[in-house]
């Protein structure tokens, strides 16, 4: 059986009947990843340990004893979240060898949910990139278009769903590596409020801005998968205390009276594709005839997102990296003669050009005498980036825009000018400088591939971006468009 | 006139420990030039008296009760050592003519 799973929802009404058992579920998306094993999306199966896993949530279910409703479903984790007992990469050379000893709370709340870790996904390297080009392993094709980028950076999470592996995964966003890649492979991505998901056991890359996330087909199985995800959590001390709601009660179907914005500065017609917009346009139309209202609104500081973010997280990557040093895991350069040329060989040989590029430009906007021109300077415009958030919400309940300018693009298209690369992030980051929660679902298509619409909400209000999300489900079928099946 | 020479990009390559061929210094110097050209459009914007925002959620650091709870094991937090040596880490030695 190699048939793209189904969402979840659907698989566990299949489960329930006796129509088909988790061990099944399994076989299938084993049986699928080894066929589509050239899209690259995962890095590392886990093929024995998933099937017995798989055996032993049947058992639970035989027993009446079940966890969850994701007792027993595949998921797939981005191999920038510790698994215990299974390698970490962050398709790094320099974590080579590095066997975890612990779960990220990420993953231990999945796996005591009853889910079934069927594997580990490509990434760029430490997450940073937006095409899963950056890799050691290699990159990660769309399932879309083979000669196409899937985003990044979590493209392997989201090439994974897209081509129906598995019917969800985890990933994480700092400046849009969730929403980026579900846009440009057509699955749901959600990148919830800073702090709502525990960062333990998530390698850090930008702690200001990182965040774990599901990715599913639909807004009902990121619901779900949220609803697992989140909490507070004491080993991380940026972990929101509020307690979690129960995101599928607010999938109503009914969006009418809701208010949603149109920010101005995203729909600027230089800078972004114009059928991309007209897919937008026409989801604006449809939540209009669903009894939404819609405003335009303005968030004036925009334009300066991009430099914030290339300042702020490169600055915390390079205090963050500073770790890897051949120590105490990972690579370690061999027949170093002090423990300081040990340092710099290790991380020279060890990390990739763009991880290299980050820290010196990090680095830099730290080292004294630039540290305020530049360093404190970015975290001003955050503050009024936050403002921007802040006073739009006054006026309406969620934002929708375009989660990324195009379409995704070819693989080698970018990968030679870093700045080019950047700009890809512009609808993006600015919910990660704010903190506010941020939701892509897919649109429609343009030049036949996947369009991926964005919505954003105020902080701790996943609930209202679930309910957009699933309402405009209900109304469309552009989710359940699936990829051509490879000869 | 150039935001960041070479010299610059080796010196702060140092700091970072990290060693660049000749070929990566070139490639690095104009991209990071590039690079800070484009974030140099922030200093346009007026930004005298407003707070610095370090972190998205306004909170105050978190404290627990000071109890010993199990932590990692040695064995497990050396288990990933490159060398090792009873429950201590190897290095190669730490003072020597190179060290800056």
């Amino acid at each position: 059986m190699t048939e793209p799973l189904s969402p979840i929802a659907t698989l566990r009404r299949e489960l329930d009947a006796g129509t088909t058992s988790s061990r099944k579920l399994v076989e299938g998306a084993l049986a699928r990843a080894g066929r589509l094993e050239s899209l690259g999306a995962f890095v590392g199966l886990r093929a024995e340990a998933a099937l017995a896993e798989a055996e032993q949530a049947d058992a639970r279910r035989g027993r009446g004893e079940l966890r969850s409703p994701l007792d027993g479903i595949p998921l797939a984790i981005k191999d920038n979240l510790v698994q215990a007992g299974e390698p970490t990469t962050c398709a790094s050379r320099i974590l080579a060898g590095f066997v975890s000893p612990y779960d990220a709370t990420a993953v231990a709340r999945l796996r005591e949910a009853g889910a079934v870790v069927l594997g580990r996904t490509n990434l760029d390297e430490f997450a940073m990139g937006s095409s899963t080009e950056n890799s050691a392993h290699g990159p990660t094709r769309n399932p879309w278009d083979a000669e196409r980028a899937p985003g990044g950076s979590s493209g392997g999470s989201a090439a994974a769903v897209a081509a129906g592996i598995v019917p969800a995964a985890v990933g994480s966003d700092t400046g849009g590596s969730i929403r980026q890649p579900a846009a440009f492979c057509g699955v749901v991505g959600m990148k919830p409020t800073y702090g709502r998901v525990s960062r333990y056991g998530l390698v850090a890359f930008a702690s200001s801005l990182d965040q774990v996330g599901p990715f599913a087909r639909t807004a009902e199985d990121c619901a779900l998968l949220l609803e697992t995800l989140a909490g507070h959590d004491p080993r991380d001390s940026t972990s929101l205390p509020e307690s979690v709601p129960r995101y599928r009660e607010a999938l109503t179907g009914d969006v009418s009276g809701l208010v949603i914005g149109l920010p101005r500065e995203y729909f600027v017609e230089e800078g972004v594709d114009p059928e991309v917009l007209a897919v937008v346009r026409q989801a604006v139309a449809e939540l209009e005839r669903a009894g939404a209202k819609t405003r335009e609104v303005s968030l004036p500081h925009t334009r300066h997102a991009i430099a914030t973010y290339y300042l702020i997280a490169p600055a915390e990557a390079s205090s963050n990296l500073a770790r890897y040093d051949g120590v105490r895991y990972g690579h370690r350069a061999s027949g170093a003669e002090s423990l300081g040329a040990m340092y710099r060989r290790t991380r020279s040989e060890g990390f990739g050009a763009e991880v290299k590029r980050r820290i010196l430009l990090g680095t830099y906007v730290l080292s004294a005498g630039y540290y305020e021109a530049y360093y404190r300077k970015a975290m001003q415009v955050r503050t009024l980036l936050r403002r921007d958030f802040e006073e739009a919400f006054r006026g309406c309940d969620v934002l929708l825009t375009p989660t990324a300018p195009e379409v995704a693009f070819r693989l080698g298209e970018k990968a030679a000018d870093p700045l080019r690369m950047y700009l890809s992030d512009v609808y993006t980051v600015s919910a990660n400088l704010a903190g506010v929660p941020g939701v892509s679902l897919p649109g429609g298509f343009a030049h036949g591939m996947p369009v991926g619409l964005q919505l954003l909400g105020r902080a701790l209000d996943e609930a209202t971006l679930l309910r957009v999300a699933d309402a405009y489900q209900r109304r469309t079928d552009w989710h359940e468009c699936r990829p051509p099946e490879p000869a | 006139m150039a935001r960041i020479t070479r010299e610059e990009v080796e010196r702060i390559a140092d700091l970072a420990r990290l060693t660049l061929t000749p070929d990566e210094a070139e490639r690095m110097t104009g991209e990071l030039e590039r690079i800070l050209e484009y974030v140099a459009s922030l200093e346009a914007l007026d930004t005298e008296g407003v707070e610095p925002t370090s972190h998205a959620s306004p909170m105050r650091t978190p404290l627990r009760e000071d109890r010993v709870e199990p932590g990692l094991d040695p064995d497990r937090a050396l288990a990933n050592a490159p060398e090792r040596d009873g429950h201590a880490f190897v290095v190669p030695k730490v003072i020597a003519e190179d060290e800056a």
